[in-house]
């Protein structure tokens, strides 16, 4: 029998690191607070449960919605036909608006400039397929989502180059960085046609700095490529600083309408904000007229299914909705970070400060061995198998530092996140007590100390400027 | 949307300025001339029938009933209890149900007589999707799949345009009633050959789009053996095997082999879909079936780029679960578009036009070789100008399908009501004897 294609026998899928097989050992153990209370509790998924019960309350106030019903007249033929890959035009406006109101309204955006795929794996290949090919490469800051080296090169054959960021300035992007990459991509041969950044950043939970996005705009301006922006998490950012978004900047530094205009691109979805990551929904906004066009007949591969374009427009379009949902939303992410953190802390952990996302970045330097990925993931296994938290560790994010590891906080009762953390500080104490130089042990737990009681107030005082907003 | 470019804008990859997405071809244009003037019975009775479009809807009316008398099909039932669970459904595996749903379905469109394991079918967003992905998986860049003509005009752009793999054509006639044979598919192998591309597979649609009809056993058995010979793949496209006027007639390749004792089924895939069958082609659900272990893990993976929407996958568990709802569809759906293609048929043989006997799909394959000038591509392309602006017709001409015999056109009969279609075979009437009279 014929071999298969050289992509179906690589290993560019990538579901041989530790990011699938943590899930792999979950799915054998999984935690449950009745049936299996001694069960892996998964802390490796960046989902939003802390807000169905407002969607859930919505649909049971709008029947019609589900119902493929429009003002009580059944629309369920049109919508069974609708297979037009510029989407159902409802849709694309109330998600526009949605974009917008989610960026304060700061900017605009034209339904027409948008495309509608399945879920932003979706568009982020799309938009790979569109502006590169086999011997170019993406610039990604580390570290970055594991499931980039799937979806960003696996069937179209382009090369992520790495920009290294690293703790000693809170992992953000520097000039040089970006230097370093683009010559290491010309090292090795490869054309470099744009950077990818995620903002809000998962693994690290953090927005970007305007400081970050005017560099990056520098930088793509100067070297004319592109820039993608998976804004994904946007709708989740509960604490200041406010969310900048890459468009504000380009309008603020009266960029509209010029090139390096045409050379940004967003990607958004309402997996993360919304918590609906079963019904696919995802989008690319480019402000180039040749790429919306290349990516709405490539759409073609992976439309939304119009079922679910007609429930969301509904949805969407209910301003009184959007502003109830994303106060909330943010008020629970909130309130859930600062519990996962507060838990670290008793368990003399620290993590990077953040104000974004569904994770934190946390530390876990001082817990190693060595300063290996070898120790890493040492950690990670006892984690996984003696505490039983699935947790991600840096190495698959592509962390150029060992140590760090990400942890979600919104897939989960509040129970279960304090049963986690009971179970960390437990983990913790027994190193603690096992360990030969005890007194190295209390003199680092002292500067987490200090470092927390700094994190506090700064926390604090953070806190009262949201109540403000 | 028509863009013109002078040169590639900069920047951007060689896949999104090609025009390998085939949407600069006649298809496409028949579809602009609909668009800017359609016809509407009472609004505009002069306006171009659509008849490009093979979708069905004739059957709607029985997929509404099954709505109104489960709503918790649509509605996660009273509380949504369901919703959140299915909200966050992203698995790549897809719901269980839903491939228990579609396994059960596919073995009832072919009476039983093949059976289908829920474990091997992978779920894609279309079978737009499936068909593409199938490509990335069977073949590298620049390998060859050879497809039987006519074939559907979208393959240019499923199986080609990102995947960079090229279509060779088997070259069918009318002289058998384009049925394919062992010389025909040598002879695309050859050609390939000659060009050095590496043939990696044979894909067939059966029942066939244009030619509305069903593969006979004996041809099945000819492509099967030869792709065992040649060792290559199978992609058996059975999109329309619901769509067929009597049960009995069409012929899986899952029968097939079968038979065998599914020896040597590693190499055979097949595609389904319900955009036909079902007359749901907006609800985007495409399935790839495969004999082949590593094809559905790496078909599965690579599903995460086409997911169905979970929402929708839970509709359709609920509605093909029903026993009694799927076998009165089946039956029932077949029983109209038999009624339909009848319609058709007498009508246009009244008008003198005769078609390939067809016993299957959405649409009827016509001969109008007579009319034509000369038995040229230039005068089916002016005869089919005539159609669309004078007698104001929407049909695909068979060069979009790549059909090496000049004169014959694919035209759908299920995508508009019974008066509709007795509208457009009266303008036919007219046009057949205008050209008499002229002659």
């Amino acid at each position: 029998m014929g071999l298969l294609s050289r992509k179906a026998t690589c290993n560019s899928h990538g579901q041989d690191s530790s990011y699938f097989l943590g899930w792999q050992e979950y799915e054998k153990n999984p935690y449950d607070e009745v049936k299996n209370h001694r069960g892996i509790i998964q802390m490796g998924l960046a989902e939003n449960q802390l807000s169905f019960d407002l969607l859930e309350s919505w649909l049971a106030k709008n029947p019609d919605a589900a119902g493929f019903k429009r003002d009580g007249q059944s629309i369920f033929k049109e919508l069974a036909l609708f297979q037009d890959y510029h989407g159902l035009p409802a849709f694309k406006k109330a998600l526009v608006d949605f974009m917008a109101e989610i960026r304060g309204n700061k900017v605009t955006f034209d339904p027409n400039r948008i495309v509608l795929t399945a879920g932003a794996t979706s568009a982020n290949e799309t938009l790979m397929f569109c502006l590169a090919e086999q011997g170019d490469a993406f610039l990604l800051p580390t570290p970055y989502y594991p499931g980039f080296d799937r979806d960003l090169k696996w069937r179209t054959g382009v090369e992520i180059v790495p920009i290294e960021c690293s703790s000693s300035n809170r992992f953000q992007i520097t000039a040089s960085a970006l230097e370093e990459a683009y010559e290491q991509a010309q090292r090795k041969n490869l054309r470099v046609k744009g950077v990818l950044v995620t903002n809000p950043s998962n693994p690290l939970g953090t927005t970007m700095t305007r400081d970050e996005l005017d560099l990056l705009v520098n930088f793509i301006t100067d070297k004319e490529i592109h820039l993608i922006s998976d804004e994904i998490y946007s709708g989740t950012v509960f604490s200041s600083p406010a969310y900048v978004s890459i468009v504000e900047v380009l309008k603020d530094r009266n960029l509209e309408n010029t090139q390096v205009w045409e050379r940004v691109h967003i990607v958004y979805s309402l997996s993360k904000d919304l918590g609906l990551p079963g019904f696919r929904v995802g989008a690319i906004y480019s402000n180039d007229p040749i790429v919306v066009a290349a990516a709405t007949k490539m759409s073609s591969f992976g439309l939304v299914s119009s079922q679910t374009q007609y429930l969301l427009s509904a949805m969407l379009s209910d301003k009184k909705f959007t502003k109830e949902y994303i106060a909330k939303n943010q008020k629970r992410l909130r309130k859930r970070q600062s519990k996962l953190v507060a838990g670290l802390e008793k368990a003399g952990i620290g993590c990077l400060e953040s104000n974004a996302g569904l994770f934190c970045w946390v530390d876990m330097r001082h817990l190693l061995s060595s300063d290996t990925f070898e120790a890493e993931m040492e950690l990670w296994k006892r984690i996984v198998y003696d505490v039983k938290l699935n947790i991600s560790p840096g190495s698959s994010c592509h962390c150029s530092e060992p140590g760090w590891f990400r942890v979600c906080f919104a897939n989960m009762s509040e129970d279960t996140l304090t049963l986690a953390m009971q179970r960390l500080k437990s983990f913790v104490g027994s190193i603690a007590s096992n360990d030969r130089s005890h007194q190295e042990m209390k003199n680092s737990r002292r500067k987490l100390r200090s470092k927390w009681v700094f994190r506090l107030s700064f926390q604090s005082f953070h806190d009262r400027e949201q109540d403000e907003r | 949307m028509a863009i013109e470019i002078e040169k590639p804008s900069v920047g951007l990859s060689k896949v999104a300025v090609s025009e390998t997405h085939g949407e600069d071809s006649p298809y496409f244009a028949g579809w602009k001339a609909y668009d800017e003037n359609p016809y509407n019975e009472s609004s505009n009775p002069s306006g171009v029938i659509q008849m490009g479009l093979a979708e069905n809807q004739v059957s709607f009316d029985l997929l509404e009933k099954y709505l109104e008398e489960h709503s918790e099909a649509s509605s996660w039932g009273k509380g949504a209890p369901g919703f959140r669970e299915n909200a966050l459904f992203q698995d790549y595996h897809g719901l269980k149900s839903f491939r228990q749903a579609m396994a059960n379905f596919m073995e009832q469109i072919r009476g039983g007589r093949a059976r289908f394991d829920p474990d091997r079918i992978v779920l894609t967003a279309g079978a737009t999707a499936a068909n593409e992905l199938l490509t990335f998986i069977l073949a590298d860049p620049g390998d060859a799949l050879l497809v039987p003509t006519p074939y559907y005009p979208g393959f240019d752009r499923d199986l080609r345009w990102r995947t960079g793999v090229k279509i060779v054509p088997i070259h069918c006639d009318s002289s058998n009633n384009f049925q394919v044979t062992p010389e025909a598919m040598e002879a695309a192998y050859r050609c390939a050959e000659s060009m050095n591309l590496k043939v990696r597979g044979i894909l067939i649609t059966n029942p066939s789009n244009p030619l509305g009809a069903t593969i006979q056993r004996t041809v099945l058995e000819q492509i099967l053996d030869f792709a065992t010979n040649k060792n290559i793949h199978l992609v058996s496209d059975e999109i329309y095997s619901g769509s067929t006027f009597s049960s009995s007639e069409f012929i899986s390749i899952a029968e097939v082999l079968e038979t065998r004792g599914y020896k040597d089924s590693e190499r055979v895939h097949i595609v389904y879909s319900l955009s036909k069958d079902l007359g749901l082609p907006g609800f985007r659900v495409g399935t790839i079936y495969s004999y082949n272990d590593k094809v559905v893990t790496t078909a599965r993976r690579m599903s995460s780029f086409t997911l169905i929407s979970s929402q929708t996958q839970h509709l359709l568990a609920c509605m093909l679960s029903n026993k009694e709802f799927s076998e009165n569809y089946i039956k029932t759906n077949r029983e109209r578009l038999t009624r339909r293609y009848d319609m058709i048929i007498n009508g246009l043989k009244t008008a003198g036009i005769e078609c390939l006997k067809g016993n299957a799909g959405l649409f009827c394959w016509m001969n109008l070789s007579p009319l034509l000038e000369e038995p040229t591509r230039e005068s089916e392309l002016a005869l089919w100008k005539v159609i669309l602006n004078e007698v104001r017709l929407n049909i695909s001409p068979g060069s979009s399908c790549h059909c090496s015999e000049p004169g014959w056109f694919r035209v759908c009969f299920a995508n508009m009501s019974e008066q509709t279609l007795e509208v457009a075979l009266k303008r036919i009437h007219k046009l057949m004897e205008q050209r008499r009279r002229r002659n």
